[in-house]
């Protein structure tokens, strides 16, 4: 199992959603992807998009700076 | 067949192709959607982008009807090929900048590549004939069918009895009595049978799913464009175009204002890849320049920043500018442009 990261940050969606499936399909079941994205429209739709494709979220996480709000959403790599 | 058929559908997140996917789960087909990003697709950007927009409930809606329809979407990012289709469209433009025909031909055509790498039967979309003016006449359907080599293999549920029988419908994979014959501009027809499919939300999207179509967008499109010598862009272009007031005052640079706070915390992302300003002795936007810019065309732009500032009434304004590739700002104490003194030829 490996742990990856993903720098989604300053995009917009589908952006993020687009990267972390790319990214996905580069990792194997069981791995975690943590994103980090700052468009709120991410906490909604890439755990849409994980759900209708078999992957899971860990864990949503969202921390404020002096560059706004980030959210970080951790997913676990599902397969068929 | 021996086999479930498999389709891929063209998802857009609004109802046609929602109904498209549903009549074909219905007669059995293994459906997956497919969704292609341009970098021009409004779904949502605006609403992610500013703040008064942010209580709205912000979600992909290709997403959330691949979910609510229990099928899996694939979504692509096209935004190199398809500047190919926006540059040099072969049918032309619609109103604005909407290369609506090729921009069918070209998703359909992607589609076709998806069907044929991932082992699926046929393409459906959601399209009805006469609902759009350029890209869905009953004229205008056989081109994008026949320049993307899909003639036999696309479906078009929601209007195929009033067109010829595809492969689907031949090979018995569909039953094309099933299938529908809407026809117009009218939603009446999508709207009863959303409900007969028990569907009570769904988006509408007002003034369609693509910045292309929208009138200043293309005027600042064309801008760029034209500033450039060049039909050329990258994505932050495009997605800078989405924001602020956009002021050229000279034509070798122009000037990118916040409106609010959302739009600035959005340009913020984008500050050091350009010259950017904002007023310190009084609140005000953020401001980034794009060009290149010498010492008068900085005041100058300081002196629009200053306007736009919540000094534009007093006789100076303090503002900062950090030039791209910088490490130190430095100020520039500026009268506040008046408004007279700001022609509307600036405006893009």
């Amino acid at each position: 199992m490996t742990s990856d990261t993903l720098d989604a940050r300053n995009l917009l969606c589908p952006m993020p959603v687009i990267r972390a499936q790319n990214r996905i399909k580069t990792l194997t079941k069981g791995d975690i992807l943590e994103v980090t994205c700052t468009d709120p429209g991410a906490k909604n739709d890439l755990p849409a998009w994980c759900r209708i494709n078999g992957h899971q979220v860990a864990e949503i996480e969202t921390r404020d700076n002096a560059q706004g709000t980030e959210i970080i959403i951790k997913i676990v790599v599902g397969g068929e | 067949m021996n086999r479930q058929p498999k389709a891929v559908a063209l998802i857009s997140g609004g109802l046609d192709s929602m109904l498209a996917v549903k009549v074909l789960l219905e007669q059995g087909v293994h459906v997956e959607g497919i969704n292609f990003y341009t970098g021009f697709c409004v779904e949502g950007h605006t609403h992610a982008i500013r703040k008064h927009d942010q209580k709205k409930e912000k979600r992909n809606n290709a997403l959330w009807v691949a979910e609510l329809l229990g099928i899996k979407l694939h979504i692509i990012d096209v935004i190199e090929e398809y500047k190919e289709v926006l540059t040099n469209p072969q049918h032309g433009y619609g109103a604005n900048l909407n290369p609506c025909l090729d921009c069918k031909s070209f998703m359909v055509k992607k589609a076709r590549e998806w069907m044929d790498e991932n082992g699926f039967d046929f393409i459906i979309t959601g399209e009805v004939i006469g609902q759009r003016p350029m890209s869905q006449r009953k004229d205008t359907m056989p081109i994008v069918a026949r320049e993307c080599g899909t003639d036999e293999r696309l479906l078009r549920p929601l209007c195929a009895k009033l067109l010829s029988p595809t492969l689907a419908e031949r090979e018995g994979w569909v039953d094309r009595e099933k299938l529908y014959d809407f026809s117009g501009r009218s939603r009446k027809p999508q709207m009863a049978l959303a409900e007969q499919f028990g569907f009570d939300e769904y988006a509408q999207p007002a003034g369609g799913c693509c910045f292309l179509t929208n009138q200043p967008y293309s005027a600042k499109l064309s801008d760029l464009w034209q500033q450039r010598g060049s039909k050329n862009y990258d994505l932050d272009d495009i997605m800078l175009l989405k924001v602020g007031r956009h002021i050229r005052p000279k034509s070798h640079f122009k000037v990118i204002i916040g409106r609010e706070e959302g739009e600035n915390n959005f340009m913020n992302g984008y500050r050091k890849q350009f010259t950017h300003l904002r007023a310190i002795s009084h609140n005000g936007p953020l401001a980034l320049i794009d060009g290149d810019v010498s010492g008068d065309d900085l005041q100058l732009a300081a002196q629009l920043v200053a306007r736009y500032s919540q000094g534009r009434d007093v006789a100076e304004v303090q503002v900062e500018i950090n030039e791209k590739g910088k490490e130190t700002p430095f100020t520039l104490d500026v009268a506040p442009l008046r408004n007279d003194d700001i022609p509307q030829a600036w405006y893009i």
